[in-house]
Formats: C-alpha cells, sequence, structure tokens
C-alpha cells in the first residue's frame, strides 16, 4: 500500500479542537495516524513546514451543471475547480436539466462522479417534482440511492402548507431540507437589493423582506413539524437574527452564507456589473456586519460558494437580462482566509469548522475530520501565497466571479482526495 | 472648455461645468431656427446611427433633425424589442454598427443601464436617448435649458415632479440636473410610483399634490403609464386624475407665474388637463423646440471631444 508522509504541518482540526505541528501518515486511502515526528517511511513525503494542515473542505452548496448545461460545466470541471480551491467534497443541487427528483437522476450524477469526479460529489435531490413546488419528490427512495438532502434551491415553495408536508415527508427520512428563502411574489422582476443604488440605476429591486418572510415562515413551520431546515446563502440581518432566535428556542434549524455577502455589497453593482447579479441579492454594510457577527458567535454554521457557473454569453448583456449567479469553488478559501481570518472576525480553527466538520455534521457526511482509520480527505493551505483574480486563474468552465481584479492570500497549495494527492503545488495531478 | 468623456450616458456624472457649456451651446443653434436656412456644416462627413430598441417618435425625431442641421449623414437602426431576448445580442448589433465607421451612436433601450454597456464596447461616441429607468439626458438637459430661459436661472427654484417617478428615466435625470444646478426638487406621486431611498438623491417626497406645489416655480408632469393600473401600482386611472392630475385649478398652489412643463407625449386629461397643457403656463411645446437645440450642442460638443 502505498503511503504519503505529510510532515510539519500546523494541524488544524476543529473536530477535536487540535492546533498544532503534527505529521500524518496517509496508508491507501485512509489516514493511518498523525501525531508528532514520525519516522520517513513513507514514498512520498510532503514537506508542509509553515503550512496549515486541515481536513479536506466541504462546500455543500454547489451548481454542477450537469445534466443539461455541460456547456457552463461538469462533474469533470467543477470538481477540478473544487481540487483547486482545496474543496475535496461538493454537494450539488437539484436544479440541474433534467433536475434531480428521482433515483435515475441521482444514480445518473453519482456514476458520473465515481467515473469523472476529482473530489468526493454528494448529490441533494429537489424537495417538489420537477422543482414545481406542487408534489412530493420521492424524498425515501432517493435517499437510498444516496442523496444527503433535500432542496429546491433556485426556486421557492411559495405554498406553505406543500412547505409544510415537504418538511414532514423529509424528517420521515431523516433528511434535511436546505431552503432558498426568496417570496416569489416580492421579488417578482428584481435584479438587485432595492434600495439606493436600484433606485439610481433605475433598476428594479428585489427588497430584503422577501428573504426574510420566507426565513419567518419557514422557522415557523420547522417548530410546527419539527423538521430540520437549513437556511440556504444568508444574505440580510434580518434572517441573521431569525435565526439566531430560533436556535435559542431549539428549533432544529442551522444556516449559510456565502464569502460574497461577507465582502460585498450592492454598491459593488456599479455601472450595472453583471458579475455582481446574483440572488439573494448584494445588500448593504449594516448586512455585512451582522452577517459577521453570526458567522462569530456560530449562528451562522456554514460557508458555502454557491458556485454557480454562467457563460460570458449570459452575463456580457443587459443587467437585466444577464443571469444570476457568480463561481466560487476557487475563491472560497482565500476569502474565509483574507475577510473572515486576518480580519479577526473567526479564529482559523473556528473558520474551518465552517467548512469541514459542520456540513459534515448537517449532513451526516463521515468527512470534515481527521481521524485514523478515515478516509484521507486532506487541504494544505499555504496562507501566504498570494495570486491575483483574473480570467487566467479559474479552472472552472466559467469566469463569472464578482472578485475578479482582487489579490488574495491563503490559497490551498495541495489537495489530497481519498489518499491520493489530486493537486500539488497548485498544479492538477492526473490519475 | 471641452466635455470630459467621449458619452454622455447620463447627467449623474456630468459636473456643473459641463452642463452649463452644454447649455450655452445650445442658444445659438436654437437662434439658427429663426432663420430660413437652419442648416450649418459642423459635422458634414460625420455618421450619426439611431439605434432604437423602443418605439419612440417625438425622441428619435430630435435626434434626426438634430444631426441634419449640423449635416451629418443619419440612419436608422430600429430593432424590435422582441429580438433583445432572442437573436443577436445587444453587443454584437452596435459591434456591427462600429464597423460601418459610425462616428455616433444614439442609443434607446427599454433596459437600464444598455448605453453604459455599449459605451464600454465600442469607440464611437455614445448618446443615450433613454435606457430603462435608469436616464434620459438629453431630456434632462433641455428641461435644464427651458426653465433658465423662462426664468433665468435655475438657482433657488423649486420644482416639483409628479406622476410615475419609479419607471421614469426623465425623473432620474431632472433630479440630477436640477439638483447639480441648485434647485430644491420634490417629488410627488402615490407611494406605489416612488422608488425607494429616493431621498437620497436629495428630494422631498410628498403624496399630497397641493402640499407639493406650494411655492413652487416648475410643474414638471410625467406621463402615466395607462398599463400601470394592471401592475397593481394604481387603482384606476380616475382616481389618478382624482388625486394627481395637473388642472387649472391646481396650479394655484403653485407660484403665479410657475411653468407647466411635460416630456410628452401627454394623456390629456389624465396627468394634465388639455387647459392647462394648452394655458399660459405651459412651455411643453417650447421644451420641444429646444429639445433639437441642446441635442445639437451635444453633438457638436461631442465631436469636438475627438
Amino acid at each position: 500500500m502505498k503511503k504519503i508522509l505529510i510532515k510539519n504541518g500546523r494541524v488544524i482540526d476543529p473536530a477535536n479542537k487540535t492546533d498544532e505541528l503534527l505529521d500524518i501518515l496517509i496508508e491507501g486511502n485512509k489516514i493511518s495516524s498523525f501525531k508528532k515526528s514520525l519516522p520517513f517511511t513513507a514514498e512520498k513525503v510532503i514537506d508542509a513546514q509553515g503550512k496549515i494542515v486541515v481536513p479536506g473542505l466541504i462546500d455543500m452548496h454547489v451548481h454542477l451543471r450537469e445534466p443539461g448545461r455541460e456547456d457552463e460545466e461538469t462533474i469533470a470541471s467543477g470538481t477540478k475547480a473544487a481540487l483547486m480551491g482545496g474543496i475535496t467534497s461538493v454537494c450539488c443541487m437539484a436544479n440541474t436539466n433534467p433536475c434531480i427528483d428521482n433515483v435515475s437522476g441521482v444514480k445518473f450524477i453519482l456514476l458520473k462522479a465515481k467515473n469523472e469526479g476529482l473530489v468526493n460529489v454528494f448529490p441533494i435531490g429537489s424537495v417538489t417534482k420537477e422543482l414545481l413546488g406542487r408534489e412530493l419528490s420521492p424524498m425515501g427512495e432517493m435517499s437510498k440511492a444516496g442523496i444527503v438532502a433535500v432542496s429546491d434551491d433556485g426556486s421557492s415553495i411559495m405554498n406553505a402548507k406543500i412547505m409544510r408536508r415537504a418538511l414532514e415527508y423529509a424528517k420521515t427520512f431523516s433528511l434535511p431540507v436546505i431552503i432558498h428563502s426568496e417570496d416569489l411574489n416580492l421579488s417578482q422582476g428584481g435584479v438587485m437589493n432595492e434600495g439606493k443604488v436600484s433606485t439610481v440605476l433605475g433598476l428594479i429591486g428585489i427588497p430584503r423582506e422577501a428573504e426574510n418572510i420566507m426565513v419567518a415562515r419557514d422557522i415557523a413551520l420547522a417548530e410546527l413539524t419539527g423538521a430540520k431546515i437549513h437556511i440556504a446563502h444568508v444574505s440580510t440581518k434580518e434572517s441573521v437574527g431569525l435565526v439566531k432566535e430560533a436556535k435559542k428556542k431549539g428549533i432544529k434549524v442551522t444556516c449559510e452564507t456565502c464569502p460574497h455577502y461577507f465582502t460585498l455589497t450592492e454598491k459593488s453593482v456599479g455601472k450595472y456589473n453583471t458579475n455582481m447579479k446574483m440572488k439573494p441579492p448584494l445588500r448593504t454594510q449594516n448586512d455585512i456586519k451582522a452577517i459577521r457577527e453570526g458567522l462569530a458567535d456560530g449562528t451562522i454554521d456554514c460557508i458555502v460558494s454557491d458556485h454557480a457557473p454562467h457563460l460570458d454569453i449570459e452575463k456580457d448583456t443587459e443587467f437585466n437580462l444577464a443571469a444570476f449567479g457568480v463561481v466560487g469553488l476557487e475563491t472560497l478559501l482565500p476569502l474565509i482566509m483574507v475577510e473572515l481570518v486576518e480580519k479577526k472576525v473567526l479564529s482559523l480553527s473556528e473558520a474551518i469548522k465552517k467548512v469541514t466538520l459542520n456540513p459534515a455534521t448537517i449532513l451526516k457526511l463521515k468527512k470534515g475530520r481527521i481521524k485514523v482509520g478515515e478516509c484521507a480527505d486532506l487541504t494544505i493551505i499555504d496562507s501566504q501565497k498570494e495570486l491575483r483574480i483574473d480570467a487566467g486563474f479559474f479552472h472552472s468552465k466559467c469566469k463569472n466571479s464578482p472578485f475578479i481584479g482582487r489579490k488574495l492570500k491563503g490559497f490551498a497549495v495541495t489537495t489530497i482526495v481519498k489518499g491520493r494527492i489530486a493537486m500539488e503545488n497548485r498544479t492538477f495531478v492526473s490519475n | 472648455m471641452k466635455l470630459k468623456n467621449k458619452d454622455l450616458l447620463g447627467l449623474e456624472n456630468l459636473d456643473k461645468k459641463e452642463v452649463q457649456l452644454i447649455l450655452d451651446t445650445a442658444g445659438p443653434f436654437k437662434d439658427l431656427f429663426t432663420r430660413s436656412i437652419k442648416k450649418v456644416p459642423a459635422l458634414r462627413g460625420r455618421t450619426v446611427v439611431l439605434l432604437f430598441y423602443e418605439p419612440s417618435t417625438r425622441t428619435k425625431n430630435s435626434f434626426e433633425l438634430a444631426a441634419k442641421r449640423l449635416s451629418a449623414d443619419t440612419l436608422n437602426v430600429s430593432v424590435s424589442t422582441s429580438s433583445v431576448v432572442k437573436g443577436e445580442s445587444l453587443i454584437d448589433t452596435v459591434k456591427t454598427i462600429e464597423a460601418m465607421k459610425a462616428d455616433f451612436v444614439i442609443i434607446r433601450h427599454g433596459m437600464a443601464g444598455a448605453a453604459e454597456i455599449v459605451s464600454r464596447e465600442i469607440k464611437s461616441s455614445v448618446i443615450n436617448a433613454g435606457d430603462g429607468a435608469h436616464e434620459h439626458p438629453t431630456q434632462g438637459l433641455l428641461d435644464l435649458f427651458t426653465i433658465r430661459e423662462k426664468k433665468g436661472k435655475i438657482k433657488g427654484l423649486k420644482v416639483t415632479i409628479i406622476g410615475d417617478v419609479l419607471h421614469s428615466r426623465v425623473a432620474r435625470s431632472n433630479i440630477w440636473g436640477l439638483k447639480k444646478m441648485g434647485a430644491e426638487v420634490r417629488v410627488c406621486a402615490p407611494a406605489t410610483l416612488i422608488p425607494k431611498e429616493i431621498e437620497s438623491m436629495g428630494v422631498e417626497v410628498f403624496y399630497d399634490l397641493n402640499k407639493s406645489l406650494k411655492d413652487v416655480d416648475v410643474i414638471y408632469t410625467l406621463r402615466i403609464q395607462l398599463e400601470r393600473q394592471k401592475g397593481q401600482l394604481l387603482s384606476s386611472l380616475r382616481e389618478y386624475t382624482e388625486f394627481y392630475g395637473i388642472t387649472k385649478e391646481r396650479l394655484k398652489y403653485a407660484k403665479e407665474d410657475c411653468l407647466v412643463m411635460h416630456p410628452g407625449p401627454m394623456n390629456r386629461g389624465v396627468e394634465i388637463s388639455g387647459e392647462v397643457a394648452d394655458g399660459n403656463r405651459s412651455v411643453i411645446l417650447e421644451q420641444v423646440t429646444n429639445g433639437i437645440a441642446i441635442r445639437m450642442a451635444v453633438l457638436y460638443l461631442l465631436a469636438g471631444n475627438k
């Protein structure tokens, strides 16, 4: 069995509160030991001196676009982008074409991921058939086939009664429901946050209440049903407050946010920059502040990319016509490092927890920790590594990033997936 | 003095001096209109393309006449709105026009930001002839010109803009222009037609028309789109007219010598009564004449930038 030894790295594992200089030995696809000064007995030794070694990152909110929009992304290209971003596990949303609302869809994803995927892929099934918010999807069968959660992300279940039934049904199969919170009537026609900037630009706004109302409704329904809900891409101060209160009351709610929501505001739309167009929309400085506080006090459990690749032709258009969504797999980690760790919003260990242990716990994945005998998914981070984000930076098929032009620091330099070095010194290692 | 940019996309980013320059330049062009030969050779040999994605008679005719009175060659390109979603992209269309070596592209488009996108893509001078609810700078300029001509100044005047501010590019350009030149600006409409945080543009919001007209020097009425009722923004046009229509009765709340303006086309008997539109306070037709002079000034000044 091939052995890999990672020497002298600063090992951070939030699961067992580890933060010390350790060596990690990988045998086959498993971690066989981690302790101080392991002997040089491996065929491959990685010198991790000055680097940070963490459990492989988990991004629980990704759009891989396959099946249906392979021009935008495939399981192969999306997982390659993940790899370069230090992410060893992704959960892919169900809003593909056709959408993942049945067992054959789930099997397709898993088969494709097995054959072409470069990181672990965990499919998410839809809540309702065809994402229409009308009839329940076969959650039980899909769960057996391998989904880790259900979500109608990209759309919203407007009918509260159907949502109630969906929560009860998901609870039956112990599936968390990931919720895209958007009152579609309030947001109709909107293309950015409603406020000062939308008024000046003459664009139709999406009021923050479109998110807040649905977060409040679904927390109430979670209380009613006892189901586990997870609020996707929290963007407002009020959402953070609602989740915080609900957690205090013991309601089973968790939530996530994305780097753009703790970094950018509506002002970034500037002169109709379509790379700043996503749902929910970029909000205000006050929201950034609340989201950072929510991250710090534990209200916000996870950080995800909501990686949503779109081609240039879908973005180089009138702002109204441009697609919603931004890529994010490759900038997730450096933005956490620059905006949260460097600015002391979170300690390194707390930050890593939100992309490892926390998503693993919510989705009950046997991932997100460094444990002897478990699968060796590891990410080695160089906190000093600086890179400029430009079109040439990306490995995703698409480059629709709101961070183009920025210089970021703190990148994954080596990614190990199931005991295989799949990316080393920021270079892709083929099978 | 010159304009700073190759394009005129809005009044938000023009400085006061540039606005003054355009207004000052328009004066002599207007004088030209009283002559039998209204044409000057200033833009001879230049090509002006009028790219209109929305039906418009008045603005298009005004620009076309302005270009012709400057001796430029004009080309009309009308694109139906349906082809915006399907078919050739905006960027491809304007690149094609640029390849025809157009010096100016005057664009009217139903979506905010269209002129901005075009200006980034091509070297020709781009003039925004209205983009969605964003801006309609030459309308704003011709309104400033008209007010200055009639009142002798703009600074210190009180102006109330009444109507569908939410969807109005004219309102936005006027707000920027008037504020820049030192006027006090109010907007008045039912709350459904007032965009969020418009106060941040430096205007005062009124829902009561009579109060909004107190001591004003200029009443600026916006066209009310007849289909707004369907969008649940109004209950009925009848009710709108009752509360926001400018009638002779209402004029007495404003200053005795107030001007009544409208960007056209008017819905007589809806936002403005026929009596007021044709009355002695109305400068609506004057606005049309001044529009040509302003557009000549803009073309002339932008040509000088090259």
